[in-house]
């Protein structure tokens, strides 16, 4: 199975409907097969931190509610995660394309690659490292059911040698 | 006219809608004029109060969905808002610090443009909730930005029939700039927990 197909399969199977987004080479397929399916709304926004202040309203509204990008974005969403989505106890999948990891072209990633699991464990927030793509399908199907039961939103973080 | 008093007008109009409110004192001020379960005040995350109403109103805009429905034929023949369940409007009290602080969604908004979607900006040029230290909005026009974004609705509250615009059928989301002046009202803290705030809100809204 493609890597970006699993992605997309586990979404699907997650019943996730509302999608926001900022790109990342690396989702970029994903987000072209996304904006083909009729089922789901997908929000592009213009900063991470916005989209999932659109996804607390989307939730409002009955929806399940995702946001794919990069892990520089996390950096975006630290204080709406905290007194937005640990405050009221919301529910999202963060599906992160994790820059900075081993492979990476890029020096201006290094830094926030390193520091996205620290953050996380920080604020401690649930997150899962998928390797391969049936193991990405799997965690991906869960993760909305998982993100309800907990109260709180669960990171994918896909590095580089995912893809 | 000060923020509290801008508030108290438009809450003379609001009905079945649903309104999602700013952090600090716009809140306090929300709750104390008319508390109601299906007021969101934001205790956090500043900046994002029109991002979640803009969330909600696209998950709620019929109009944007490709199931032409029963309602869309039965409106037809009416000019009239269907405020039936499910259908309200969706009214976010906004601040300019907070608009600047986030200032895409204004983009965000326009490019979605749900039909059912108002965001009223309350423009006292300062941080309220902090010590009303100035904001730079004082020396720009946010009524302008929101044209120059494309904004075909946008309105200075002042020059409008608020109850008019709130009752009619839309065709755009819409931006309202309300100028008032500086000074918070002696509201009380919100003596709701955030999950009975959410979960009444969310019953209310169903």
């Amino acid at each position: 199975m493609d890597s970006s197909e699993a992605v997309y399969k586990g979404l699907k199977s997650a019943g996730i409907d509302f999608i926001v987004s900022v790109p990342c080479v690396n989702l970029g397929k994903i987000l072209e097969i996304i904006d083909e399916d009729k089922e789901i709304i997908h929000v592009p926004v213009t900063r991470e931190e916005e989209g999932i202040g659109i996804c607390a309203g989307a939730y409002f509204g009955g929806k399940k509610t995702a946001i794919l990008m990069q892990n520089s974005g996390l950096g975006n969403c630290v204080n709406a995660l905290g007194s937005l989505y640990q405050l009221y106890s919301l529910p999202l999948v963060m599906i992160m394309s994790h820059r900075g990891t081993e492979g990476e072209p890029i020096v201006g990633q290094v830094p926030m690659g390193k520091d996205t699991p620290k953050v996380l464990d920080a604020m401690d927030l649930k997150y899962f490292n998928p390797k391969n793509s049936d193991n990405a399908k799997e965690i991906i199907s869960n993760s909305w059911e998982t993100s309800i039961k907990e109260k709180v939103p669960i990171s994918i973080l896909l590095d580089i040698n995912y893809w | 006219m000060k923020r509290f008093d801008a508030i108290k007008d438009i809450m003379g109009y609001i009905k079945e809608e649903i309104v999602v409110c700013n952090i600090g004192f716009p809140s306090r001020e929300l709750y104390q004029i008319k508390d109601r379960a299906k007021n969101f005040y934001m205790l956090g995350s500043m900046g994002l109060a029109s991002s979640i109403g803009l969330g909600l109103a696209i998950s709620k805009d019929n109009s944007n969905n490709n199931k032409d429905n029963i309602n869309n034929i039965n409106n037809l023949n009416s000019d009239k808002v269907d405020s039936n369940k499910g259908n309200e409007k969706i009214i976010v009290f906004d601040g300019d610090g907070s608009v600047l602080m986030n200032m895409g969604s204004l983009v965000t908004i326009f490019n979605q443009n749900p039909k059912n979607f108002i965001l009223i900006v309350f423009d006292n040029g300062c941080y309220g909730s902090t010590g009303n230290q100035c904001t730079y909005a004082q020396n720009i026009d946010l009524l302008e930005i929101a044209k120059s974004i494309g904004f075909e609705n946008c309105y200075n509250y002042v020059e409008i029939n608020f109850e008019d615009i709130l009752n009619k059928k839309q065709e755009n989301s819409i931006f309202i700039h309300c100028k008032i002046l500086p000074g918070n009202a002696d509201s009380p803290i919100i003596d709701l927990n955030p999950d009975e705030i959410k979960n009444r809100f969310l019953k209310a809204i169903k």
